[in-house]
């Protein structure tokens, strides 16, 4: 027995347990997150439930569960219940219903069913009852409906595409030109320059726009009079309701679909999810805008933290004189990476967006004020935050790579007549280039997840633009911005539909991972490129 | 410079120290080696035999500690000169005076002179990079740059600020050949210099070395972490290389220094013990601690 624990054979086991149960709770963690994310795009059966008081139900089914029966006698029948999606939630108040399976009488799926997603109200599930054009039927019946749907939907969905082109770009651009306008007139008023013929051209320029204005507003007017075909659509429990079809997003009969197509949907719901904007309080919808705000902040961060980060670590280790002082900054340096991230999140809003902020604002902008431009949270300001969060990282990092190259290779440079400055710059970064990468990789991984200091610095529910955009200067840093890591948070926790958004809780969850992945392996590639320019010794 | 009248009188007063050493009772050589093998040589070799580097009287401390103590010794151009002795006694150290690399060293104290080429190597005006491009060094263990081995050889010329392309090939290349390496690696020049084999690496630093075209070569127990033939090399490339350079070596191997070092300095404990002409001591020392040291009975 002694022999065997000498042998070290119960640590080898002990230890690649311990490195088997992580990496069974990682990968069941990402499993549970991609089944839960993934399968939501899936479209599943309308199932047509009637129950044993008469009442009918459709919709899809989401879950099913155990009754817990508490008092019931050991060997007693289970019980169970399904939770189902119905849908309309315009014409029912909710979205799902609860049923017991006892009181079922008949579940069928019709294939004439229909579901339609709508830009509002969520879900529509029903039978198409009538294609109108204006007061005109135009098909009537769900299968010469579904016909009449199918031929004139395109040209409605591309009308209402065009009523928001206008709306957001065509209108947008002018009332961006009018707000412009209308602070450089505040900013000459400021100046008691009212009466200068500057002015006057402003002011010219200004109903110049307003006249463009009238234009995209009668072309608007005229586009939403040209969109009056609508649908009616009967839904159980004897309601109908009468949709236009600019609301319809998608409609589709998942019962009558094969597997082909219904594989063609599953993947334009997911490029609808990644590339789209979000709808319904983001319960619906695309992540688009947080996944770019995600990125941009990590690659913002990133962009402050390296320069930041290395030059400390070099003059640690490189300058300073080594002694007590210096092993008192590592340690404080060490333990700044142990605070709280909403610490930093609180020392954000105090330093970078009162102060800083506060005071570019008066200085630059004071034609805007009261209302803040930088002296608010923004994309900049929380990409600033998180830098300091994850500076230790990089300084410790590089610290160690400083550390382990050779003096042989200082001395050797030096040796050459190579000043200091030449030897570090060189010789030291480049070899130490990996280090640095390494350190990045881990700073962009703790930036990419991190949430609560965003909160309070620039991360919203809802943004309505981003901070990239067509305008000058293009580059908006003091814009507020989604992040993936928030959504998830918003969604899961904030939504008034808890039900409709948890599948959009996993799947934004497989996203952000996404994400991080995609930006680690690309420091990691960058990493091994590097690294693979100067193999390893051979000795 | 030093006037030719000037050093021929300390050649002289080297000589006499020399042969004064042989009955001294300071226990320390020091001077120009002793007149026996130079005579050997004839009298044309003689007038060649001016020196590149002396030193004065040379003390170096580490904080309180006397690390290198009285030394003087002139070395000769185009010679290659060998310090040896036991682990301990100063060799490095006072090789690494000779570009100043204690510079780098915490609480390193030196007084003394040392001329090279007739420059004062501690007067503060000298810019001590300057003085590192006349002075190269190779070090025990290999340490080529994680670059490309092109780009390890054209280091130092891109340091001193040569821009054009066609003339550092040519200097990379004259360098590889005067390393014995460019065979080796003529078709590989933009792989890392890292995948070279120890002792191709060793010959790397010397290539790089001598690119900036120094006119001392130092090198500190250049072949310690190399096998037998790639010592060999080595010590084949040294014969060749001071036809142009003049070679300080310091090593611990009594075989090395016999074979390629004309001259030889053996210090014990921070002292300069003997320095003569390496067939001379080998053969002959005159005094009783070289004899035991080189015998092998200490050290």
């Amino acid at each position: 027995m002694k022999r065997f624990w000498k042998s070290g054979d119960p640590f080898i086991w002990l230890s690649g347990g311990a490195l088997a149960f992580s990496l069974i709770m990682v990968a069941g963690l990402v499993i549970l997150v991609l089944m839960n994310g993934l399968g939501s795009f899936w479209p599943s059966p309308i199932a047509r439930l009637t129950l044993a008081d008469g009442k009918e139900l459709m919709g899809q089914v989401a879950q099913r569960e155990k009754i817990p029966q508490p008092g019931a006698p050991p060997g007693a029948a289970q019980r169970y219940r399904i939770q189902v999606r119905v849908g309309n939630r315009d014409l029912y108040g909710a979205d799902f219903v609860w049923v017991e399976e006892v009181n079922i009488v008949r579940r069928d799926f019709p294939a004439e069913a229909v579901l339609i997603e709508r830009q509002e109200w969520g879900n529509l599930y029903g039978f198409i009852k009538e294609v109108r054009d204006g007061d005109r039927v135009v098909a009537r019946g769900p299968v010469d409906g579904w016909k009449g749907l199918q031929a004139s939907l395109p040209g409605a969905t591309s009308t209402s595409k065009d009523i928001r082109r206008v709306e957001k770009k065509d209108i947008g651009a002018i009332n961006y030109a009018q707000e412009q306008i209308r602070l450089r007139m505040k900013k000459l008023g400021m100046r008691d320059r009212e009466a200068s013929p500057e002015m006057a051209q402003l002011q010219q320029e200004l109903e110049t726009l307003a006249a463009m204005y009238r234009v995209q507003e009668a072309r608007l007017a005229e586009l939403r009079q040209s969109s009056v075909q609508s649908l009616v659509v009967s839904a159980a429990g004897d309601k109908e309701k009468e949709l236009s079809l600019a609301q319809i997003v998608r409609a589709y009969q998942p019962n009558a679909m094969g597997l082909w197509a219904k594989s063609g949907l599953y993947l334009s719901k997911i490029w609808e999810f990644v590339a789209g904007e979000p709808r319904e309080s983001n319960t619906e919808g695309g992540v688009f805008p947080a996944i770019f705000g995600t990125v941009m902040m990590v690659m913002i961060m990133s962009l402050v933290v390296t320069p930041l980060g290395v030059l400390a670590a070099f003059y640690l280790r490189e300058y300073a004189k080594q002694g007590a002082f210096v092993s008192t900054v590592r340690i404080a340096v060490n333990n700044l990476a142990g605070v709280p991230s909403i610490v930093f999140g609180v020392f954000g809003v105090g330093f970078f967006i009162y102060l800083v902020g506060g005071s570019i604002d008066r200085l630059f902008y004071p034609e805007v004020l009261p209302t803040p431009t930088f002296g608010t949270g923004g994309i900049l300001w929380a990409s600033l935050t998180l830098a300091l969060l994850t500076v230790p990282v990089v300084i410790v990092a590089t610290e160690e790579g400083l550390a382990a190259i050779p003096g042989g290779m200082r001395e050797a440079s030096l040796a050459l007549g190579a000043t200091k400055f030449e030897t570090t710059w060189r010789v030291v970064l480049p070899a130490v280039m990996p280090s640095i990468l390494t350190g990045l990789i881990l700073a962009m991984a703790r930036a990419a997840g991190e949430v609560a200091p965003l909160m309070i610095t620039g991360v919203v529910k809802l943004a309505p633009s981003l901070p990239i955009d067509g305008f000058w200067p293009f580059l908006h840093l003091e814009r507020k911005f989604m992040h993936l890591g928030f959504h998830i948070y918003d969604v899961g926790f904030q939504s008034p539909n808890v039900d409709a958004a948890r599948p959009m809780v996993y799947t934004t969850a497989v996203l952000l991972l996404l994400v991080v992945l995609v930006l680690n392996l690309t420091a990691i590639l960058l990493r091994n490129m590097l690294r693979r320019k100067y193999v390893s010794s051979t000795f | 410079m030093a006037t030719r009248a000037e050093m021929a009188v300390e050649e002289q007063r080297g000589e006499v120290s020399v042969r004064a050493s042989g009955e001294s009772q300071r226990g320390y050589n020091r001077g120009v080696p002793g007149d026996t093998g130079v005579q050997g040589q004839g009298g044309e070799a003689r007038t060649r035999m001016e020196p590149m580097i002396e030193i004065r009287k040379l003390n170096l401390k580490y904080g309180e500690k006397l690390a290198l103590e009285d030394i003087s010794l002139d070395i000769l151009k185009h010679q290659v000169t060998a310090f040896i002795g036991p682990s301990g006694c100063g060799k490095t150290t006072l090789l690494r005076c000779l570009n100043r690399l204690n510079d780098l060293v915490d609480g390193v104290t030196i007084t003394g002179t040392i001329r090279i080429g007739g420059t004062d190597i501690n007067d503060p005006n000298l810019e001590i990079t300057e003085l590192r491009k006349r002075v190269g060094m190779v070090f025990q263990k290999s340490n080529p740059f994680p670059k490309t081995i092109y780009d390890n050889v054209a280091y130092g010329p891109r340091i001193q600020g040569l821009p054009r392309r066609s003339a550092m090939d040519e200097i990379v290349e004259r360098s590889l050949r005067s390393a014995a390496l460019w065979d080796e690696v003529r078709d590989r020049l933009q792989e890392s210099a890292l995948s070279l084999s120890g002792g191709q690496q060793q010959r790397l630093c010397i290539a790089r070395a001598i690119a900036v075209e120094p006119d001392v070569l130092l090198m500190d127990e250049p072949c310690s972490a190399l096998d037998p033939i790639a010592t060999a090399k080595i010590e084949e490339l040294m014969a060749d290389l001071k036809k142009q350079y003049t070679i300080v070596i310091v090593t611990h191997n009594m075989q090395q220094a016999a074979r390629v070092s004309d001259y030889t300095a053996f210090l014990y404990l921070g002292t300069l013990i003997e320095y003569d002409l390496t067939k001379q001591i080998f053969v002959n020392p005159s005094k009783k601690q070289t004899e035991d040291y080189i015998t092998g009975r200490f050290g």
